[in-house]
């Protein structure tokens, strides 16, 4: 139900020294802090891991499964990006079964809205269209749901497009976490599950929406966009986050 | 402990501007009871529920400025949980079991029957605002097979006969209408 609490809770670090577990990823002997995950440190060591909801700076969600790795000894797969390391572990990134996953949770999100590239904003800079060429997935093996969705275009700067909406949550951390505002939730579940800003109504009419775009510039695909731009003319720029976060962090110093 | 009422999402909603709501106390006292704190919003909206039989918008504006929830929180728990419905009930509410046993001894095939005649589906109103229907997973009646509840009486054993005979009594409002909301409110009214 708390779509945004973060799942990784940092341990105290005054009481105790923070620990240096060393690790094998893909073979590699790397060494990462315990409060960190097995995305933070295979990104650390150029290690290549897929993801989409996850975004620097942002809490984890978990949500999209797109960084599973398996893990020598158990069976299951884990979401690197809320997996935390652990004295010798022994993490594989990439295998045939992973690929094959990553494939399939790609068409999927792919079969469940209308996500049309030739008439998208972000055409060309889209992250879900990034990681489809990216994963090798030449096509999508599910029928296309086609559900009817909306489009809102109420807000005088921004509008937001149902229909390549891939339920990321970034939009709702960002507006909680960072700008404090906590416009955007998520209504329904499951398949019926939507973003909506406030109490589902227009976004144009939020009361509490600052209007700063941060969710605009967060988001992965051209759900949320910028009004005026034209297919393939929307580029995002969602390295502000990491920024103000060092920036504020200096400020409370 | 009790917030400002300064803006306007913190004072009463507008449902009965003259005289004070009895269930806005109701409400009221369910927030106050858990002292405000924001973990108490689906025990409110439980509140508001048994209340009002509804969630409006309204007050779910109201609950979320006493408890400092955001906006979108409120409408996103009262979307996630099946048991909050955003729309008023009808006059009469008729809930079918589909759990495995009253499914297998024919729940499913006067479910169908029921929705064609009322001509809507599951969770939903007819146009007259008189019959909601529902279903349910397990009443946990499963000896009762096939089992519904009518205005929030359980029946046990049903037919495609008793289910419609029931219906057809509450669309033409005869000797077996039970008192409605409405009903029940004015005569508090007049005490």
């Amino acid at each position: 139900m708390t779509p945004t609490a973060p799942i990784a809770q940092k341990p105290r670090t005054d009481v105790n020294p923070v620990r240096i577990y060393t690790l094998r990823i893909d073979g590699r002997d790397v060494s990462g802090r315990e409060d960190e995950t097995i995305l933070t440190v295979a990104r650390q060591n150029g290690i290549f891991i897929p993801t989409l909801c996850h975004l620097d700076g942002l809490a984890e969600r978990g949500a999209c499964r797109l960084c599973i790795v398996e893990i020598q000894g158990s069976p299951k797969l884990f979401a690197a990006c809320v997996t935390l390391v652990k004295q010798d572990m022994d993490v594989i990134t990439d295998s045939a079964r992973i690929r094959d996953y990553r494939r399939k949770i790609l068409e999927l999100i792919f079969s469940e809205r209308n996500h049309v590239c030739a008439v998208c904003v972000v055409n060309g800079n889209c992250e879900l269209q990034d990681l489809a060429v990216k994963l090798g997935m030449t096509h999508v093996r599910y029928d296309y749901l086609n559900p009817p969705q909306s489009v809102d275009a109420s807000h005088p700067r921004f509008s937001l497009d149902h229909n390549r909406c891939v339920l990321c949550l970034r939009c709702i951390r960002v507006c909680k976490d960072i700008e404090g505002a906590s416009t955007w939730d998520i209504s329904g579940r499951g398949i019926h599950a939507r973003i909506i800003s406030d109490l589902n109504q227009p976004w144009g009419e939020s009361e509490t929406c600052t209007g700063c775009g941060k969710c605009v510039q967060v988001c992965p695909t051209g759900a949320l966009s910028e009004k005026g731009k034209s297919v393939a003319e929307m580029t995002k720029r969602p390295q502000f986050l990491p920024y103000l976060q060092m920036m504020r962090k200096e400020a409370e110093i | 402990m009790t917030p400002a009422t300064a803006s306007p999402a913190l004072s009463s909603p507008s449902l009965s501007p003259a005289t004070p709501d009895k269930r806005l106390r109701i409400i009221d006292r369910t927030m106050r009871l858990h002292g405000y704190a924001s973990h108490a919003l689906i025990e409110t909206l439980h509140a508001v529920q048994e209340a009002f039989g509804y969630l409006e918008p309204d007050l779910m504006r109201y609950v979320a400025g006493r408890l400092k929830v955001p906006l979108s929180r409120v409408y996103a728990v009262a979307t996630f949980y099946h048991f909050f419905t955003l729309k008023p009930p009808g006059e009469h509410t008729c809930v079918l079991c589909k759990g495995t046993a009253c499914y297998i001894s024919g729940t499913a095939e006067i479910f169908r029957k029921v929705e064609e005649m009322l001509g809507i589906h599951a969770g939903e109103t007819t146009a007259d605002g008189k019959i909601s229907l529902m279903t349910a997973r397990c009443l946990g009646a499963c000896g009762l097979a096939p089992a519904g509840v009518f205005d929030g009486t359980v029946v046990g054993n049903l037919t495609l006969d008793t289910v419609v005979n029931k219906l057809q009594a509450w669309r033409s409002h005869d000797a077996d209408h039970r008192e409605s909301a409405g009903d029940r409110e004015n005569r508090n009214r007049c005490r």
